[in-house]
């Protein structure tokens, strides 16, 4: 019982929550038209650039078996190719860490800083930290953490919160940025313009002498590879290669589900990943580490090993391809419901349709309100077609619409309205006798049309269809009544 | 119980069901039969698509283009195995410093360096990708990244199509760059602006013969 009992995966902890239900969420978001605007106009943008070079490949649904075949495999093996990869790791002098919460790696982060004597650190950017709320612990700790991904400083200038995984600030244009550079920015020139060129030339001379000054990095990795225990990190700006190369400590958060069997499946996920996410045949820099390197890059390096959640979505078979997520964003570059709400409304670090998945599948459906994520769908399925890893995104909604069905009918005592509506549902349609006898009703639905013909609004929990539309007068006659009166007239 | 052990166990017992995945099957392209000017030709479209500059010339020629690239430079560095030769006909008024081993260049010293000349490993024609590993003619991470124009030869011999004919050509352990161009963001309206943090110039030179 006790050996149960200590291994049970616990829900996952930080910025995985939808606050409040995702609907109400939706309706505040969409009230911003400039954002609808500008996420209109970026996710057009990608979903054209990524079509284009998916489409250069002649290859890409093989690469995307391959993809999802790995993934599948490195979950099914995850506890040997994590000690795998931290026996390698340790053999070349990286020092590996395990977190079982965000409260724990954000601690252990905090410690490895503070034994530095630094109070700045450099950040690439990465999903994890952002997840597990690192900058935030760590200001309470005293140490100053700067973003240097130009999105993220945008976000972080502008007293934000990211809307995207890949392009944080994707909810801004480029007058909003430049706004922003010049309210936030120090010694920013006054003059700037909003020309991208020029807002990105700002950001490297606000961020050049942090660069070569500091001595400690904080990163992500998008990859782990067992066999040789090297990590990777995917980017475009340099950012990167600045904190991965030039600080003496390195200190890298990473989701356990990152870990990859062997180092030539790199020759997949670096096929799959650039295009998916940037629309790019190639993202322009990527940088490899195994450890430490003598005379080359830090020479105190660290990897923390993050749960957080991540066992709980692997006890659910069937949402646990969720975790062979790459985070390449290209679910969300193509989904209905995300381009017009938003990625604030979803409440997560991770937005879009794998964030509707995955913060319920690490937290669990019943934590705050993150049993309405899934709903945020209409399930058409362009998530599916777009996956690099084939992640079947709307069969897992499903799926979890089903445990929100039923860990809250759990909580009522009393049956709910869409309870009795279904029930009701089950009757009527269980049997023709059944339908044609509720059928007779039809006259009283155009009295409560009226004249115009139209019913306005419907009560109870049906009231959300007649929100935004009306409901046409019901005919005189139903069809099986017709049917029947046709029959006898031949 | 150290966080370690419990995380192991919660992965056990999520895996209860002991779910058994799919062979991985690996149907996609891993040799390709371009001709030589076929590599070529690519690999200088996809590099001119990332806004570098590219030339394709003989061996004979480095040192000449090499000068001409570096015109406008007030210093170059270079790692300690890079073939000296290539810098002969670099003026006689812009400083040549070695990066090697006992005598490393500070971070504050490159930045002072206008460029770096390096090799390379590996070149990927249909991503337009360079890969540096590190070897003696390709120098630290650190000296191809802080200066702001990166000249980088490229032996049209080490030109391959594909991701994976390079792969076997590298060794993983090593520090790798993967370049695709020049420093860029496409963090503002998604849109591609080359000239970020890395260097803001990429110079590729394409040698026959080497």
């Amino acid at each position: 019982m006790t050996q149960v009992f200590l291994g049970m995966p616990a829900p996952g902890h930080g910025n995985l929550f939808e606050e409040e239900p995702f609907p109400q969420a939706a309706h505040r978001e969409l009230g911003n038209t400039q954002m609808r605007k500008n996420l209109r106009h970026a996710t057009h943008t990608i979903r054209d650039k990524r079509l284009k070079v998916v489409g250069e490949l002649p290859d890409w649904d093989d690469l995307r078996d391959s993809g999802s075949a790995i993934k599948n495999n490195a979950m099914a093996n995850i506890e040997e190719l994590l000690l795998q990869f931290e026996k390698n790791f340790t053999a070349r002098g990286g020092i590996v860490h395990w977190a079982r919460d965000a409260s724990e790696a954000n601690k252990i982060v905090t410690e490895l800083v503070k034994a530095t004597g630094s109070t700045e650190v450099v950040k690439v950017k990465s999903m994890a930290t952002q997840e597990i709320g690192l900058n935030e612990h760590l200001e309470t700790e005293g140490i100053e953490a700067f973003e240097t991904d130009l999105a993220e400083l945008i976000v972080q200038l502008g007293h934000d919160k990211p809307s995207h995984i890949l392009v944080p600030a994707i909810h801004k244009n480029r007058t909003q940025v430049r706004d922003i550079f010049l309210k936030e920015m120090p010694g920013v020139d006054p003059t700037l313009t909003d020309e991208p060129a020029k807002l990105a030339e700002a950001a490297r001379s606000h961020l050049r002498k942090k660069f070569l000054a500091s001595k400690v990095a904080i990163s992500g990795a998008n990859f782990a590879l067992a066999d040789t225990g090297t990590l990777g990190v995917v980017e475009s700006e340099g950012n990167g290669r600045m904190c991965l190369t030039l600080p003496e400590t390195l200190i890298t958060v990473m989701g356990i589900e990152k870990v990859l069997p062997q180092w030539e499946d790199l020759e997949v996920f670096m096929q799959l990943l650039p295009r998916s996410s940037t629309g790019e045949r190639m993202n322009p820099y990527t940088s490899l580490w195994t450890g430490v390197t003598e005379d080359d890059g830090p020479q105190n390096v660290h990897i923390v090993l993050l749960d957080n959640g991540r066992t709980r979505a692997l006890s659910d078979r069937f949402g646990r391809t969720a975790l062979n997520c790459i985070r390449c964003s290209a679910c969300m570059n193509v989904c209905p419901v995300y381009e017009r709400t938003g990625g604030h409304a979803y409440g997560s670090t991770y937005p879009g349709p794998i964030g509707a998945i995955l913060s319920p599948l690490m937290t669990g459906i019943e934590a705050e309100d993150n049993g309405s994520l899934p709903y945020a769908s209409s399930l058409c399925g362009a998530c599916y077609d777009a996956c690099p890893v084939k992640i079947n995104i709307p069969e897992i909604l499903v799926h979890l619409r089903g445990e929100d069905v039923d860990a809250k009918r759990d909580t009522h005592k009393l049956p709910t309205q869409m309870d009795l509506l279904m029930k009701g549902g089950s009757w009527a349609l269980g049997k023709g006798k059944n339908i044609g006898l509720l059928e007779k009703a039809l006259p009283l639905g155009r009295l409560m049309a009226g004249k115009n013909k139209k019913i306005k609004k419907l009560p109870g929990i049906a009231a959300g269809w007649t929100q935004s539309r009306d409901v046409p007068a019901p005919p005189n006659k139903s069809f099986r009544d017709w049917w029947s009166d046709e029959k006898e007239s031949k | 119980m150290s966080a370690k052990e419990e995380i192991l166990g919660r992965i056990r017992s999520a895996l209860s069901d002991a779910p058994v995945a799919e062979q991985t099957p690996r149907e996609y392209r891993k040799s390709s039969e371009m001709s030589e000017e076929e590599l070529i030709e690519m690999l200088v479209d996809r590099l001119v698509d990332y806004k570098a500059g590219v030339e394709v010339i003989e061996s004979a020629q480095i040192p000449k283009f090499v000068a001409a690239k570096l015109k406008d430079a007030n210093s170059v560095v270079y790692p300690h195995g890079l073939e000296q030769q290539w810098l002969s006909q670099l003026p006689k008024g812009i400083t040549q410093i070695a990066d090697a081993p006992g005598a490393r260049l500070s971070v504050a010293q490159l930045d002072a360096t206008s460029a770096v000349v390096t090799s390379s490993q590996v070149s990927i024609a249909e991503s337009g990708t360079i890969i540096l590993d590190g070897e003696p003619n390709q120098g630290r991470r650190a000296i191809s990244l802080v200066p702001d124009h990166h000249l980088c030869i490229v032996p049209v011999s080490s030109i391959v199509q594909l991701l994976p004919e390079a792969m076997p050509r590298l060794t993983i352990t090593r520090p790798l760059t993967w370049i695709s161009g020049p420093s860029a963001t496409s963090d503002i309206e998604l849109e591609r602006v080359e000239g970020v943090h890395g260097p803001r110039t990429l110079d590729v030179l394409l040698v026959r013969g080497l």
